[in-house]
């Protein structure tokens, strides 16, 4: 028996609906327990710390009783579970309590520095797909020649060296010795009151501002991180792009493209970097998170005021509510962009596509 | 089985190559060769290898080989002494103490770093994703679940936080990084599990009444062995950059210990004017992870002719 058309048509959209929705579900059950997990992560982080929040507040010369009220107030006489709630409740609306370096509230600081770690890693990774993508292509089809070689040792040496050896070196020849860039930090102290950034891109405002002579001071200060950070991504991104393109170039579409007479030209660009495209996009995603943690030793080196500058200067003065802040705040961008970078394989790829 | 088989010269290359093999020993021996062979093809790879050995040496060897002590240095007249002044062959540090016998007695921390992350974290990724994927369902969503948490965590980032709670030092370094190093670790052990899950040896085993724990033991875990000594193995880089990181932001080995990452740290006071103090153990950094991928490279190779070359 055969059902009449519509009928099949509901059911199969009917299908589909549900199916949709159970994604969405299991997707943000994913999203909730990861974010819980970062939570519970964080806060027995926070309990196995030698630091006595209690004393971090009022101080050793306290007496007992105002010890015992702090005590109270922080609510550490309650059971771990209703502590934990507490503190679930406290981050979810944005409490991360205050630091006790810069004695303002953690978020506010990490609002101020983020921008600046953002900044750092977009140029980072920018450098990184625009010189990685073109050699993992050149070395993919020439495979086995010296080209590949020599992406392979830059790769590898990328893979294996101290970022933040490598940054002082950097320093010592580009600084000191050729004085092609500008001392350690974001912006010169001259600018400092000249130039009010608007969006914390400063790259961004003063390019919007039309004020050129920031433009180039930033551009002497971003210069070297970005392009250290740049190198890191390009080993990652270069050698994923060689063996994605391996897969596409041994496929039958390629020989198919020959056989119709396309130039080799034509078939690696547009063919097969084409495919190759969307696993792509996933790594260059997975590399800007990367360099997100990779800022923190990069910003140490060269003073960069972002948020690995600001977890490092918490952690020497065991500002705990800082660095766990930081850490959260790391770990939550960490989640968003694989989600992101996720969701992007699924609408540029059609054969993830549930039918 | 031939005749001529069984005259070959035991340990021979015709002997391990043989296709007939007449013991147990034979067969093993002779698969461990053709992996062999095939990792020595990779030169790069023996290039690693040999770092690897040579680190081995330097460090069981440092007694003998490190001309000066390491912790005390000659403040009187061996303060920062460029590399190439006679009996300081890579320079001196501010306290007058040889570079080269701290690279030296530093391999030994570099040495007991890796083995310790690799014996706590190997382990439990093994532990974690073995069960997982033999047994499924709740408990492997669970588990997995529990993994995902961890690897969405930025490992140098975790660390941090671990080490500023635990406070510095190396051993509270080494437990920092093995807790962020097992989630890969269980993925891959997951994943191998799954893959021969419902296969007949599997079910051969069952039938002659093994339990769950004595099939995971004895049977699941030795098949995920090799893909996870590949993975630990070219982990182990990416280890050292991190104890490093952490050595030289102040939380991981503390002075005196001669750690490579702190001694950069040491130097960085004085990069300018005497840029050996901090440069010196950034090479040896760099060598040692270096050698390590080159090694984790060729044994994924060897191990896995699929990949080979991608």
């Amino acid at each position: 028996m055969t059902l009449p058309e519509t009928t099949v048509a509901t059911r199969r959209n009917r299908r589909r609906a549900s199916s949709f929705a159970a994604s969405v579900l299991r997707f943000a059950v994913t999203v909730a327990t990861t974010i819980f997990g970062l939570l519970v992560v964080t806060f027995f982080i926070g309990r196995v710390v030698p630091i006595d929040p209690v004393l971090a507040i009022v101080g050793d010369r306290a007496s007992a009783t105002v010890y015992e009220r702090v005590r109270l107030e922080l609510g550490l006489n309650l059971p771990l579970y209703q502590q934990f709630w507490l503190y679930a409740k406290q981050v979810l609306s944005g409490d991360f309590g205050t630091s006790v370096l810069t004695t303002n509230p953690v978020l506010e600081d990490i609002k101020r520095v983020f921008p600046a770690t953002m900044e750092l890693a977009t140029v980072g990774t920018f450098i990184g797909a625009i010189i990685g993508v073109p050699l993992g292509v050149l070395a993919a089809v020439r495979r086995g020649s010296i080209a590949d070689q020599v992406v392979r040792v830059i790769g590898l040496i990328g893979y294996s060296v101290p970022i933040f050896w490598l940054g002082l070196l950097a320093l010592v020849l580009f600084y000191a010795q050729l004085q092609w860039i500008a001392f350690p930090g974001r912006v010169d102290i001259v600018y400092e009151y000249s130039f009010t950034p608007q969006t914390g891109f400063f790259l961004l405002d003063a390019a919007m501002q039309g004020q050129w002579g920031v433009m180039w001071d930033l551009f002497r200060h971003i210069a070297l991180p970005g392009a250290l950070l740049g190198y890191f991504s390009l080993a990652y991104i270069s050698r994923m792009t060689r063996s994605f393109m391996l897969n596409e170039l041994s496929q039958e579409y390629v020989v198919a493209a020959r056989a119709k007479g396309l130039s080799e030209t034509r078939i690696i660009w547009f063919h097969a970097l084409r495919n190759a495209a969307v696993p792509l996009v996933t790594v260059i995603a997975l590399s800007y998170a990367n360099l997100l943690e990779g800022s923190v030793l990069t910003e140490t080196i060269f003073s960069w005021p972002g948020l690995g500058l600001y977890i490092t200067n918490s952690l020497q003065n065991a500002d705990m509510n800082a660095v766990l802040g930081g850490t959260l705040v790391i770990g939550a961008v960490f989640v968003g962009i694989n989600i992101f970078s996720d969701l992007l394989y699924r609408t540029l790829d059609p054969r993830t596509r549930s039918r | 089985m031939s005749i001529a088989d069984t005259q070959l010269k035991p340990y021979s290359r015709e002997w391990l190559l043989s296709d007939r093999p007449t013991s147990r020993r034979q067969a093993r021996l002779g698969r461990a060769y053709i992996v062999w062979r095939r990792f020595a093809e990779n030169r790069l790879a023996l290039v690693g290898l040999g770092i690897l050995i040579l680190l081995l040496v330097v460090a069981a060897l440092a007694d003998v080989l490190a001309p000066n002590n390491p912790v005390v240095g000659d403040l009187m007249n061996a303060r920062l002494l460029p590399p190439g002044s006679p009996g300081y062959l890579l320079g001196s540090d501010d306290q007058g103490r040889d570079i080269l016998s701290r690279l030296v007695y530093g391999s030994r921390l570099t040495l007991l770093v890796v083995v310790l992350v690799a014996v706590i974290a190997a382990p439990i990724g093994l532990i974690v994703g073995t069960v997982s994927g033999y047994i499924g369902g709740w408990v492997d969503a669970v588990l997995m679940r529990i993994t995902d948490i961890f690897l969405a965590f930025p490992k140098l980032v975790l660390a941090l936080a671990l080490v500023a709670a635990l406070g510095p030092g190396i051993e509270n370094a080494i437990l920092a990084i093995a807790v962020t190093s097992w989630p890969p670790y269980a993925r891959i052990a997951r994943a191998e599990t799954m893959t021969f899950r419902n296969s007949e040896f599997i079910a051969a085993v069952k039938l002659m009444g093994a339990s769950p724990l004595r099939i995971i033991l004895r049977h699941v875990m030795p098949l995920c062995v090799s893909s996870l000594i590949v993975r630990v193995t070219l982990d182990m880089a990416g280890i050292i950059l991190t104890a490093a990181g952490l050595g030289f932001l102040g939380l991981g080995a503390q002075p005196p210990l001669p750690e490579w990452g702190a001694m950069i740290a040491s130097g960085r006071r004085f990069i300018l004017d005497q840029w050996w103090v901090a440069a010196m153990p950034g090479f040896a950094i760099l060598i040692v992870s270096l050698g390590f991928n080159l090694l984790g490279d060729g044994l994924r190779d060897a191990l896995d002719p699929k990949e080979a070359g991608q």
